[in-house]
């Protein structure tokens, strides 16, 4: 029998809705791997085994039975940390939440288990996915599969690891500022951060309210879109989530895996996502891809967005500030860890106090002085206020930019996966790496990652930032898998064939220790 | 907590100017919470009334309540304040345990309504307008129940339990600007616009306007101004005076209380303060400096309310005739004195006397059985009087007595047993048997009795002392057990005494 982890979401759709393969089986292979190689990768802070496999025999049951099931019925998903789960601790990544369970489902995760997908367990993640490499989890951080001393970038460098390395097709992210796109990026997959207000934010544990974004982490741009389709559309639940109907993802990923899908479409290159401070094989890979694009037929037009100058410090301003106010409820009072003081008088202010000092991270802490400091009368102007203005330019840039080209391209990040420890000490350089993906979020707009080689100099993976109009998430979807489908015609086959494969737990003895 | 020095009440204004300013917080009657799906309501089991969101659990997300927004717009509406165009919550950051989020969803700089004005009318015919700056939409705190330590507050307790049922009930603030020109009135323009904002949600609709539950609490901020000076003096926040009477005290007791203390030289702190409904006295709360920073942001998880002016016109429409408008037009309808007018509205008994005219008693006998017998049944049940029988069974009350039925006596036992639950008054007469016996022979049978059981008497009324007759009518009466018209009595005794022929003899 083939090895059912190396295929994809949509592969394995056909094999279980023909029967030739079951839930149990498919899921069952998913939790060996991640039995022989996650004590390595540590893309999970949470296996679900026994829950895994009795909802994957509930769904054959279902399918047995003759039950009208979702495209996706059956297959196993991997699920970050950052989203609300009944059945599973959800930490967020922090010491603070250690051990608590929700009472209660996030939206797109009810969607998912509605759907009849296989939760398999919860992936980790930078502390309240602030930060860009894991590194900033309270459990230790997750390595990349290409290269287990480089990180898997981040927030959701588990979701991105535990797909790149086949321990499932699909995995949920969120993205705030590139958590989603940008270690897709650096392990090889596709990770998609749909238009904001397309899919619910309802538990998910809030870093910045207004560029909070949950979507798919895949190995394929047709899987982004099923599970896209499973988790999109208006939540009630959500304030900001969009009324809109939506047209199916899946749909029109197919439609771009037509011949000529890409003829006469108008790809708009951001002339100030590239050049200085871009390693020079993301630059290569990038101009390379842009000249099969090209000869596909595309029009590659040269647009300037002036005002993403300015895009990293009005995210650093909105941010924090959004995030020192959503991180207020952290207090020890209705859930998680409690700390008291050593010494002195037990409070509730001090209780509060040493509890969030023991519980939250230094990058944690260093946000929330920021933005606590950013809100503060006399400065909310300056900061606050100035960083809205910058908003309002930047999505202007991608209006102006939207009314000549169909979507724009970047790479999705200035580097391919940097070593462990490079970035920790120079909290810049780490928030410098998401200067390709913060617009997106800063604009509402929607982004997705996928791999466009490997750079010459480090033969690791390169990604591709494809963007799109607010709400034209489709056309995102059917340009990616065109694109996708010409670069892998061009090499003869996908990026993730040439990852190294995993031995079992044999590359390195685990510091971390097993989940 | 030490009591504080009082300056005499007329000194305090011959030397200062006393400027307020009240924040009154309205809790709106809405089936659910201001920004989730659990129920409103009062009196369930601790933190049953929860969810993610009204709990602050990490990611919940809040939805706002589309029938809060209308009840906003109709108050703000009827406090004669500009609607908002468009209109934005914002979050209000700081620490407390019963504010489930660590910040309050409020509005800051874009509130719903804002620019009104309410003229109020005192005990003396004085009007006084007062502007009104904003009132804008918000979430409550939980309740805390401080155990252990002397005070029942924080300070000093050994634990303090939280409850989040109120967590997220809807608020409607109402802010002032400040009034001048109140003087020696001062205390009474509080308790008097505290009054009418409170008539105005219940005429709405809006609120279960119960100070005793806090769905109107009402902060007061005093301040005092030397006389000649035009710089306004420090202020104080008297924080959740929850009953009318108080707010007049507390604000009467802060002029008096402000003056003493600056006449010895000293300086107000800015601050909130604790009224004492036992000892009627403010203490000492927290400092509260202009420059108490709650980091104010609009709230990112929720969209800006942007009411259609169609639809604040047709809110408009369905506003109620206003409160004081009303008094004044029910007054003359019912062409009751001043004193008996007070005496129904102080009650609180409009409504219920309204109501039973409308079922067809006279405004007179409506009005003396309500403040009458009704009230004092209620008092001795701690319980609202128009909570205790309905208008309508009032009305039938009344109507008996008036056919002469019922005597006042027969009538408030017949009262008693409605409330008792032994049915409508016509019920209870009959299944107590209480009615008036108006049959003149039952009771020519028993006068003569009397008569002759007392011939001394018969002998005085005969010598014209009709005076004597009172103890042959008590007598009657008593035989009767109370069911007869003393007055057809009286009339039946001199009647059948002049005409005795001594036959009784």
């Amino acid at each position: 029998m083939t090895n059912v982890t190396k295929l994809t979401a949509a592969e394995l759709s056909e094999l279980l809705t023909d029967r030739s393969v079951s839930s149990v089986e498919v899921t069952r292979a998913h939790l060996d791997h991640i039995a022989a190689i996650d004590t390595d990768v540590h893309a999970f802070l949470h296996v679900a085994r026994d829950a895994a496999l009795a909802t994957a025999a509930r769904i054959d049951a279902r399918r047995a039975a003759g039950d009208e099931l979702g495209p996706l019925a059956g297959i196993p998903i991997a699920i970050k940390d950052v989203l609300a789960t009944l059945d599973m601790p959800s930490t967020a990544g922090s010491k603070i939440l250690e051990g608590w369970i929700p009472p209660y489902d996030a939206t797109v995760v009810k969607r998912v288990r509605d759907a009849g997908l296989i939760p398999l367990g919860k992936t980790n993640m930078d502390e309240f996915a602030m930060g860009s490499s894991t590194e900033f989890s309270a459990y230790g951080p997750t390595h990349n599969p290409w290269d287990f001393d480089r990180i898997p970038g981040g927030s959701g460098g588990g979701s991105a690891a535990a797909v790149s390395s086949f321990q499932a097709p699909l995995a949920l992210g969120s993205d705030t500022g590139g958590s989603i796109r940008q270690p897709a990026a650096v392990t090889g997959s596709v990770g998609v951060k749909p238009t904001y207000g397309g899919v619910s934010r309802y538990g998910s544990i809030a870093l910045a309210s207004s560029l909070d974004q949950v979507g798919p982490v895949t190995r394929t741009v047709l899987d982004a879109a099923l599970l896209h389709d499973v988790i999109g559309g208006h939540d009630p639940l959500d304030s900001t989530s969009l009324t809109d109907s939506w047209p199916s993802m899946a749909a029109a990923a197919r439609a771009g895996l037509a011949d000529g899908a890409l003829k006469g479409v108008r790809v708009g290159v951001i002339k100030e996502l590239n050049g200085d401070g871009f390693q020079a094989g993301v630059s290569q890979r990038f101009t390379e891809t842009l000249a099969l694009l090209s000869a596909a037929g595309a029009e590659i037009v040269e647009v300037s967005a002036p005002n993403f100058e300015y895009a990293i410090a009005a995210y650093y301003l909105i941010l924090p500030a959004e995030a020192s106010s959503n991180l207020a409820r952290f207090d020890s009072v209705r859930f998680g860890i409690r700390v008291n003081p050593d010494e002195g008088p037990l409070t509730s202010e001090r209780v509060m106090a040493a509890t969030r000092d023991a519980g939250f991270g230094p990058e944690v802490k260093r946000r929330i002085i920021l933005g606590t400091y950013a809100l503060s009368a006399g400065y909310y102007d300056a900061y606050y206020g100035s960083a809205q203005k910058v908003r309002t330019l930047i999505q202007r840039d991608f209006e102006a930019a939207f009314t000549k080209v169909d979507v724009l391209v970047s790479p999705s990040a200035p580097t391919t996966a940097f070593k462990f420890g490079e970035k920790m000490s120079d909290p810049m350089a780490m928030y410098l790496n998401d200067v390709t993906t913060i617009p997106a979020n800063l604009a509402g707009v929607p982004g997705m990652s996928l791999p466009m080689g490997l750079a010459p100099e480090d033969g690791l993976p390169v990604g591709l930032q494809i963007m799109a109009p607010a709400k034209q998430d489709a056309r995102l979807y059917q340009v990616g898998a065109a694109i996708e489908a010409m670069l892998e015609a061009s090499w003869g086959h996908t990026l993730l064939s040439q990852a190294p494969e995993l031995a079992p737990n044999d590359m390195f003895t685990s510091t971390e220790g097993a989940v | 907590m030490k009591k504080a020095e009082l300056m005499d009440y007329d000194k305090a204004l011959e030397l200062f100017e006393p400027v307020l300013g009240f924040e009154v917080h309205v809790e709106l009657n809405t089936k659910t919470k201001m920004f989730c799906g659990c129920a409103n309501e009062f009196g369930q089991g601790a933190n049953t009334n929860t969810c993610p969101t009204c709990l602050g659990l990490p990611g919940g997300l809040p939805q706002v309540n589309a029938q809060a927004i209308e009840s906003s717009i109709r108050l703000g509406l009827a406090l004669g304040c500009e609607i908002a165009e468009y209109s934005r919550f914002a979050r209000k950051n700081y620490f407390y345990p019963d504010t489930a989020k660590n910040f309050q969803t409020s509005q800051y700089d874009e509130p719903i309504a804002f620019n009104g004005q309410l003229t109020i009318e005192l005990e003396s015919g004085r009007l006084v307008t007062v502007d009104i700056e904003r009132a804008h939409m918000e979430d409550d705190a939980g309740k805390l129940t401080h155990v252990g330590g002397a005070t029942g507050r924080i300070q000093g307790a050994d634990y303090s339990l939280v409850d989040y049922n109120r967590g997220g009930v809807p608020l409607v603030e109402i802010v002032t600007q400040m009034i001048e020109g109140g003087e020696a009135d001062s205390p009474e323009i509080g308790r008097t616009y505290v009054a009418a904002i409170r008539e105005i949600v219940k005429a709405l609709g809006v609120s279960n306007a119960r100070m005793e539950e806090g769905n109107v609490r009402c902060d007061a901020n005093v301040s005092l101004r030397p006389r000649g000076s035009n710089i306004l003096g420090t202020r104080t926040e008297t924080k959740n005076v929850n009953s009318l009477r108080s707010v007049e005290k507390a604000v009467r007791y802060e002029i008096q209380r402000q003056a003493a203390l600056l006449q010895a030289g000293g300086t107000i702190t800015q601050e909130t303060r604790h009224w004492h409904e036992d000892t009627g006295i403010t203490s000492a709360g927290r400092p509260k400096s202009d420059a108490d920073d709650y980091r104010y942001f609009p709230e990112p998880d929720l969209v800006p309310v942007a009411p259609s002016r169609e639809w604040v016109e047709e809110l408009r429409a369905t506003l109620p005739e206003p409160p004081a408008a009303r008094r004044k037009r029910l007054q003359a309808d019912w062409g009751f004195a001043d004193l008996e007018f007070q005496d129904v509205v102080n009650s609180d008994l409009m409504d219920a006397v309204e109501a039973t005219i409308a079922a067809g008693a006279s405004a007179q006998a409506a009005r003396k059985w309500w403040t009458g017998e009704v009230a004092r049944l209620a008092n001795v049940a701690g319980v609202s009087a128009d909570s205790l029988v309905q208008p309508d069974q009032v009305a039938a009350l009344i109507e008996l007595v008036v056919a002469g039925t019922l005597t006042d006596r027969l009538a408030r036992q017949v009262l008693e047993g409605v409330i008792n639950g032994e049915g409508t008054p016509l019920e209870v007469v009959e299944f107590r048997g209480l009615a008036v016996v108006s049959d003149d022979g039952a009771l020519i049978v028993a006068i003569d009795e009397a008569l002759a059981a007392q011939p001394d008497v018969l002998a005085k009324i005969r010598d014209g002392k009709v005076q004597a007759a009172g103890a042959v009518i008590g007598a009657v009466m008593k035989a009767m057990r109370g069911q007869a018209d003393a007055a057809r009595v009286r009339e039946l005794v001199l009647e059948r005494a002049g005409s005795a022929d001594g036959s009784a003899e």
